[in-house]
């Protein structure tokens, strides 16, 4: 096979063609080596690992010319760089984590090596997975592969999985793991036109991947299809004994629930949504959506969600204070960026002024002062009530119906630095994912159409807890219906 | 809640981050921006809504006090910026 075609194989093709020896792993990483490389303009990677790539396929093949594949054997994948992976640089995209190279492996990446998965490089993201646009990283903002027809500005992937996303759309990578605090893997997923599951909390261990939020961090899969995303979840998934919140719940085989029958299933659909100034582009595609589940024989369903509009400013009370007190441990003492000073307190101030970004600064500032003395009644206290009534919300929804279906992000992608100024105006991507990582339940963006303009537009999923399965279901269902076939302007490979 | 340039520079303080005098306008200007707009959960009636500390349950899992890890000294200290004879390096705290 030609590398552009091995390129444009969908993670279930190379999986099916490795298995009847149509190619090797070894090829396969050739193929995805020379696209990371010829993808560097995105900037994606932060930490490329070629050779280690290399090493990995070769130890695949040995395995399948024994006949003993293990599930993700030989599949190359791009790794969110807020997982640490042993020995190789790990930057959470911040100053202040210069030179980590951790003496242990997270353990979604050390359970996807287990299943045979080989290492592209790690990916780049927002600092601390702290943005909605990829362009608060250190190391630079990574460029979405997608370009409006005839306007040649680079536009953002959107974040904070931004690296992650590009490069699964670009095809310098089959896959990805993301991590989606308030729409951190499905925001980018519907601006670069991929796959993007954010799974139940629980579901995925967090431990060793840099905390920003712990009570709404989620690692999840990032892919070019549904069916990649199940097969991706399952070898991620599982009871971790190293994280106390993690789920000791068995893990299904989430590729046997894609059926394509969702015939009878209940299908909410959340007046709230309907925002004032939601984008006409945003609300026909949603109403298309309706359409094509109610063709698929589901049931849709008018139901409300009433707090929605509050799920955002709870989100920046709740994470900034989680971030303040998980970000004390960069202090410029054990592990990183080192600003030298006379005492003790002034290496720790000086150490944070040098190596947090403007956003990072920022959240860590509310954070504190949302903990301080005399504020956290009123607004952390407050907005873990508020959070609590979120989640109410969807406990009542869900006794109405299967799953709920709403767009995925307020636009399409936007150029780099068209919207940055204003925090607020920023934050207001993540309108519609922030509340699925307050109630903890499952979503997945799906790419189901273009915009105006010629952009991925996603709509998404929002299961039960521990539901992936129906969210996959409907997901696999909206996927072929919408018949999303378009390309990004670059692509690794080329466009045959 | 509109923040004064003595409430950010006594924020900062507490997170451990040093600011210079021209940052403090400007941030507490945005830090006023951000807290006044989240002040809309104010609209909210919470009373008798117990908070939400996070979705999984309340009781921590248990398990027994036994060493599980441990002995990489040499691997966490590779890390450190300063160290010497097996130990990180600060300056002095105890006068």
């Amino acid at each position: 096979m030609s590398e552009g075609s091995l390129l444009a194989l969908t993670l279930a093709e190379a999986r099916d063609g490795l298995a009847r020896k149509a190619f090797s792993a070894r090829e396969l990483a050739i193929a995805y080596n020379k696209a990371v490389k010829e993808a560097e303009p995105l900037n994606a990677y932060i930490t490329p690992t070629p050779e280690r790539a290399l090493a990995m396929a070769d130890a695949a093949d040995q395995r399948l010319a024994q006949g003993k594949p293990l599930p993700l054997d030989g599949i190359p994948i791009a790794v969110k760089d807020l997982y640490c992976t042993k020995e190789v640089l790990t930057t959470a995209g911040s100053h202040i984590l210069d030179g980590f190279r951790p003496p242990y492996e997270s353990t979604v990446t050390a359970k996807l090596w287990r299943s045979g998965a080989v290492m592209l490089g790690k990916a780049n993201l927002d600092e601390f997975a702290m943005g909605s646009s990829n362009t608060t990283s250190y190391y630079g903002p990574v460029e979405n592969p997608w370009r409006r027809p005839e306007d040649n500005r680079p536009l953002v992937p959107g974040g904070s999985s931004g690296g992650s996303a590009a490069a699964v759309a670009a095809r310098a990578a089959l896959a990805a793991t993301g991590t989606d605090t308030g729409g951190s893997v499905r925001q980018p997923a519907s601006f670069c036109g991929i796959v993007g599951l954010k799974p139940t909390y629980g579901r995925c261990s967090r431990w060793g991947v840099v905390a920003y939020a712990s009570s709404l961090d989620h690692p999840g899969p990032m892919t070019r299809t549904v069916r990649d995303a199940a097969i991706l979840l399952r070898a991620m998934a599982g009871h971790d004994p190293r994280d106390s919140t993690s789920a000791a719940v068995p893990v299904p085989d989430f590729e046997a629930a894609l059926t394509g029958d969702v015939r009878g299933l209940r299908v909410g659909i959340p007046q709230e949504y309907r925002a004032e100034g939601m984008p006409g582009e945003i609300e026909s595609l949603w109403q298309q959506g309706v359409e094509w589940l109610r063709a698929a024989g589901a049931d849709p369903v008018e139901i409300s969600l009433p707090m929605t509009k509050y799920a955002l400013p709870t989100y920046y009370i709740i994470a900034p204070a989680e971030a303040s007190s998980n970000l004390a441990r960069y202090d410029g003492v054990r592990f990183g960026l080192r600003v030298e000073g006379g005492s003790l307190d002034e290496i720790y101030e000086l150490t944070r002024a040098a190596g947090f970004g403007a956003e990072v600064r920022r959240r860590v500032l509310i954070g504190t002062y949302v903990l301080s003395a005399g504020y956290y009644d009123a607004y952390f206290l407050k907005a873990q009530r508020v959070r609590a009534m979120i989640t109410r919300d969807f406990v009542s929804a869900f006794e109405r119906v299967d799953c709920i279906l709403t767009p995925t992000a307020p636009s399409a992608a936007f150029a780099i630095g068209e919207k940055s100024e204003d925090p607020i105006a920023m934050y207001l991507n993540d309108l519609f994912t922030v509340p699925a990582n307050l109630a903890g339940v499952p979503a997945i963006s799906v790419p189901a159409g273009l915009s105006d303009d010629g952009l991925p537009l996603g709509l998404q999923i929002t299961g039960r807890a521990f539901d992936e399965e129906t969210v996959l279901r409907v997901a696999e269902v909206l996927e072929s219906a919408a018949q999303f076939r378009h390309l990004p302007s670059f692509i690794a490979g080329g466009h045959s | 809640m509109a923040l004064d340039k003595a409430a950010v520079a006594h924020i900062a303080t507490l997170a451990r981050i040093r600011l210079s005098e021209a940052e403090l306008e400007p941030l507490a200007e945005e830090l006023s921006h951000i807290l006044t707009w989240v002040e809309q959960l104010n609209e909210v009636d919470t009373s008798g809504v117990t908070p939400m500390a996070g979705v999984t349950a309340t009781r921590l899992p248990m398990r027994e006090d036994e060493v599980t890890d441990g002995g990489c000294r040499e691997e966490i200290l590779g890390n450190a910026p300063r160290t010497a004879r097996g130990f990180f390096v600060v300056p002095k705290v105890v006068e």
